[in-house]
């Protein structure tokens, strides 16, 4: 997929502006927190479970080409194939070749967020081959040449008219008097559309939440059941998955269920669960005589052993995305890759390089809300921090931006200098924001502005308030 | 040629991670007990709401099912099953023909006695509008039904019909997810049938403004026949 992230400044600006979207993220946005909130609520091990995920994770990062193997190993075991593939390039051409040697047509897949990374689509379609995705949210999305918005709702900027809008456009053969006055209808349409195609298809292809060391399984956790028609009616079932899926045990893999459902959708276990390990057995009466497994790197190795080896611990939730104040204003696409958000913002410039996507770990308040609701305690924060620095030592941060930031340096290592500076501001914007407590626009810093408010001072600086304060308690 | 390629895509991995890590290969010592740990699979914390008496399981258990949108039906015995399928069926107009797992425990069932109900017995087919199958176990944790592949007990009865009816054994129910696998675990001799599924509820989707809608893919419907002895 090629990436708009150089351009976040644009893509924000429009975004903000986008009537549609607005109206999709002020709808969506509060549904998400507050199902999460609920669940949460009602198990009260959840923080305790924090802690064991994070744990689990470390414990695997720590050892990954030990359970990588071990995990490969008992594929093996099972009749499964396991394909290593270091680049997205290797990973498109083995999918690529097994679906050729099944002389596949049309291909089925589930909802896979390593297969946007990789543009798996893009490169079977090349070839001749029709992909067609089977989440609901993911369907329209490809009907509308678009890319998802969302790591777990791809759909998230759309309303119930675009669908509508788009069914008709795309399912031509629609009569015109068929009504969607309901979802139901719309999901209706997509339901019988969809099920001639796992029917007609040799080979689908699902992501995985998790790969499990012990049993050399791989898990899917779905809610529409689109991801086990996917994997059980081809011929031959590729499920793709990265590096730092694997986990050692079933029970490590049962303890981060329990807080994936509760973090992603507020839901205390998602409808379908399910573990695949190898192939059709002998005396089977379904399921793929085929199973292949393609497991890709593509920059995650890199990340050991760096400050970011502790993101390689997401569970791809989406709840730090669900509780941040910038992607509420501005959306997904904005973010111009794959993964959004505060977790996009911190994965993005390791998978596809800091000056392709230097802006996003600027996209942040600092308010701190996605570490605290993210399962495996990423410090995403910190992390976005440790990528302003490394942007900053790098010099790609505009030189208005630096010769300012090196003014402000001249000025705070002077106290005396500091306090006159910030005390005439302070008491400049009180006096002018005095009337409604907030400016909407400021010179010099209408980018700033654009999306928020930035309110006035009460008058005094920092210091000035913290010395009264001092000789009041003496007092 | 394919096989080397594989191979060198295994080192190059290998090799990555080890670098990051800064280190070799595990040495022996502590490969030797992260297998140990393989073999043990300690279990982490498991929540407190599911360590009950068994009777209080399988109420928590029926309570999940029906906050998950699901539906059950408490029969007395297997004999009974085929009645209370009848009785299902005819509430929601249902159509009697269903395909049925040749499991063991459900073939021995009375369904002569209804000769309404035709089942099928077998994989599910596209144009089958109901299902009955048999639970391996059930967590009443969340109200989930372990559901692993087997000859006896076909994938496709959990995911084409439009009505997916289970039949459960009360002593089939267990607390938390862990001791299911470890029943199952004990049933196959440690090793994972090709496909198991967790199920928690029917089928749904909220990719429409994010507000739910049962029935997207799977089974628009679940009903659970509770078999209490
Ligand atoms: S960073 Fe944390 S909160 Fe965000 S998607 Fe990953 S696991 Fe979820």
């Amino acid at each position: 997929m090629l990436a708009t992230s150089p351009e976040f400044k644009q893509n924000a600006r429009e975004a903000l502006e986008d009537a549609g979207l607005q109206k999709a993220l002020s709808f969506s946005r509060p549904q998400f927190m507050g199902r999460r909130a609920r669940a949460v609520a009602a198990l009260p091990e959840f923080e305790a479970l924090r802690d064991i995920g994070r744990d689990i994770k470390n414990h695997t990062l720590a050892n990954l080409d030990f359970y990588l193997e071990t995990w490969a190993d008992n594929v093996a075991r099972a009749g499964g194939v396991v394909h290593w593939c270091p680049t997205a390039d290797d990973a498109r051409e083995a999918v690529l070749r097994i679906c050729q040697k099944a002389g596949a047509r049309t291909v089925p897949k589930g909802k896979s967020m390593i297969s946007e990374e990789l543009g798996i689509n893009d490169h079977l379609e090349k070839h001749g081959i029709a992909p067609i995705e089977t989440d609901l949210g993911e369907y329209i999305i490809q009907l509308r040449n678009e890319h998802p918005s969302h790591i777990i709702a791809p759909a998230f900027h759309l309303n119930r008219e675009d669908w509508e809008a788009q069914f008709r456009k795309s399912h031509t053969d629609l009569p015109p008097d068929r009504v969607f006055h309901e979802r139901r209808d719309i999901l209706t349409e997509a339901r019988t559309r969809l099920r001639q195609k796992f029917l007609a298809a040799d080979v689908g292809i699902t992501g995985a939440n998790f790969l499990i060391a012990e049993t050399g399984s791989s898990v899917i956790v779905t809610n529409e059941g689109n991801g086990d028609l996917t994997q059980t009616l081809p011929r031959v079932h590729i499920a793709l998955a990265s590096i730092e899926k694997v986990v050692p045990t079933l029970e490590d893999a049962t303890s981060l269920l329990r807080l994936l459902a509760r973090s992603a959708t507020g839901q205390d276990f998602s409808v379908y669960t399910t573990f695949s390990t190898g192939g059709r057995r002998p005396a089977d009466l379904d399921g793929p005589e085929e199973y292949h497994v393609v497991v890709v790197d593509n920059g995650r190795s890199a990340m050991l052993g760096t400050e970011f080896q502790g993101m390689l611990r997401c569970i791809r939730c989406a709840a730090c995305m669900n509780h941040c104040p910038v992607y509420g204003a501005v959306g997904g696409h904005a973010y111009g890759w794959v993964y959004p958000g505060p977790m996009g913002a911190v994965l993005t410039p390791s998978l596809i390089g800091i000056d392709q996507a230097g802006h996003l770990p600027n996209a942040s308040t600092f308010c701190g809300k996605c570490e605290s609701v993210c399962p495996v305690k990423i410090p995403l924060p910190s992390l976005m921090r440790h990528w302003r620095e490394r942007e900053f030592e790098r010099h790609l941060t505009p030189a208005a931006v630096r010769s300012n930031l090196r003014l402000w340096a001249f000025v705070a290592r002077r106290p005396a200098l500091y306090r006159l500076a910030t005390r005439a501001a302070a008491a400049t914007l009180g006096w002018l924001g005095r009337k409604r407590g907030r400016f909407a626009w400021m010179p010099l810093a209408g980018g700033w502005t654009r999306g928020r408010d930035l309110p006035a001072p009460e008058g005094d600086t920092f210091f000035a308030r913290y010395a009264k304060a001092q000789r009041a308690g003496r007092r | 040629m394919a096989g080397d390629i594989a191979t060198e895509g295994r080192a190059t991995i290998l090799g990555a991670i080890r670098r990051g890590l800064k280190r070799g290969p595990l040495p022996e010592d502590q490969a030797h007990m992260l297998r140990e740990r393989l073999v043990e699979h300690p279990r982490h914390l498991i929540p407190a709401r599911s360590r009950i008496p068994h009777p209080a399981q399988v109420t928590l258990f029926l309570a999940n099912v029906e906050k998950e949108f699901g539906t059950s039906a408490l029969v007395p015995d297997a004999a009974a099953v085929p009645a209370a399928v009848a009785d299902y069926l005819a509430a929601q107009n249902l159509p009697t023909a269903f395909a049925m797992a040749p499991h063991p425990e459900l073939e021995a069932m009375p369904w002569a006695e209804r000769p309404m109900l035709r089942p099928r017995v077998g994989r599910a087919e596209a144009t089958d509008l109901v299902s009955v199958q048999q639970a391996f176990a059930a967590v009443a944790e969340t109200g989930t039904l372990m559901l692993p592949s087997a000859p006896e007990r076909p994938t496709t009865l959990n995911l084409l019909p439009d009505t997916a009816i289970v039949v459960l054994r009360a002593d089939a129910v267990v607390g938390a997810y862990e001791e299911a696998w470890d029943r199952l675990r004990a049933a196959t001799g440690g090793s994972m049938p090709r496909n198991v599924m967790l199920v928690t509820g029917p089928s749904r989707s909220a990719d429409i403004e994010q507000t739910l809608e049962l029935g997207a893919h799977g089974p628009r419907r679940l009903h659970v026949v509770l078999v209490e002895t």
